[in-house]
């Protein structure tokens, strides 16, 4: 039994070598392009739509609804690579469902990776929205005594972003190895499905916490620009509550 | 008792105890945090979008100490760096 994919050797040339994570990196890279390829090949503005026109429009509509409830500031931003992670993440994950299919999320190596994309997307966004300075003034708030905390956290945030997804994914595939030596048969089909569930909502938190962690970094603007906005009026007590 | 047997021992040990002290505090914590969302939607129905939204994100870092503790017992029993450097030491 092995805890990654990474140890699943096909192919050794050397210092070259071709384990199960970078196939199934690939696969899914391949589907994805290929997918979107065939798709937005035939674009078409009209009433009949294509199925898979219609697919991606939703797809694209609501990943875009659901970075503006984030971050109400320029959405259509960060859709590229926040959308790219969500698809990414999402499909391994429902992949791994798929016998002989080792989910390259599965292996630290490929979250690590998609967490220093993060950790690196951040400071590029802040910069490129509030500029340098501005940016850089984050990491002195609330004083400058918080600034090796706030260095810290951003590492911490970023091992932890991987290492959530890593142990999330190796668990599913570690708990639907041990059920099968144990019950096989009926239990190992309904973990699957709970996996299912468990691998879209990991998908669907990695990209919103890389939202939260983009958008917190370009909190300087808006915080200014919400200042110069009228206070809203209070709102009313809820009687109900007790 | 050789070092072999020692650190298998230990190994084991301490990979159950660490799971089973470190999922307390995130299921407690889960649970509340599932009890006060419940709450606030049966209060707040038109609210449920984001309060769903947001206890899914806050559930997942609760529950990441629990995985931190879950991948560390899992590197103690399968991917263990003593076990492996006391083999190759027994092996000659």
């Amino acid at each position: 039994m092995t805890i990654t994919p990474d140890h699943m050797v096909y192919w050794r040339w050397g210092s070259l070598v071709l384990n199960a994570t970078i196939v199934s990196t690939w696969i899914v890279m391949v589907l994805l392009t290929a997918a979107a390829v065939r798709v937005t090949r035939r674009l078409r503005d009209g009433p009949p739509l294509k199925a898979g026109q219609n697919l991606l429009e939703s797809i694209t509509g609501g990943i875009l609804d659901q970075i503006r409830d984030i971050t109400p500031h320029a959405p259509e931003q960060l859709l590229p690579f926040l959308g790219t992670l969500f698809l990414f993440v999402a499909l391994s994950n429902l992949l791994a469902a798929v016998p002989g299919f080792e989910a390259p999320t599965g292996s630290l190596s490929t979250t690590a990776a998609l967490a220093l994309c993060v950790f690196l997307a951040v400071p590029v966004f802040g910069i490129s929205r509030c500029g340098m300075g501005r940016y850089l003034k984050n990491y002195i708030r609330p004083n400058p005594l918080m600034l090796p905390f706030n260095i810290l956290g951003e590492l911490s945030r970023t091992v932890a972003l991987a290492v959530r997804l890593f142990g999330n994914m190796m668990s599913a595939s570690m708990i639907a190895a041990i059920l099968l030596s144990i019950a096989p048969f009926f239990f190992p089909v309904i973990m699957q499905l709970f996996g299912l569930l468990t691998g879209l909502v990991q998908a669907y938190i990695f990209a919103v916490l890389a939202a939260v962690y983009i958008a917190a970094g370009t909190e300087v603007q808006e915080r200014r620009a919400a200042a110069v906005q009228p206070a809203p009026p209070p709102a009313k007590p809820n009687k109900e509550t007790s | 008792m050789d070092n072999l047997s020692l650190v298998a021992l230990v190994s084991i040990a301490t990979a159950g105890i660490c799971l089973a002290i470190g999922s307390i505090a995130p299921a407690l914590g889960e649970a509340r945090a599932l009890s006060q969302a419940l709450s606030a939607i049966a209060q707040q129905p038109d609210e449920t979008n984001a309060i769903t939204r947001t206890l899914f994100v806050g559930m997942a870092m609760v529950e990441s100490t629990a995985i931190y503790c879950f991948v560390l017992a899992m590197i103690l029993i399968f991917a263990n760096p003593f076990w492996k450097f006391f083999l190759s030491r027994a092996g000659g």
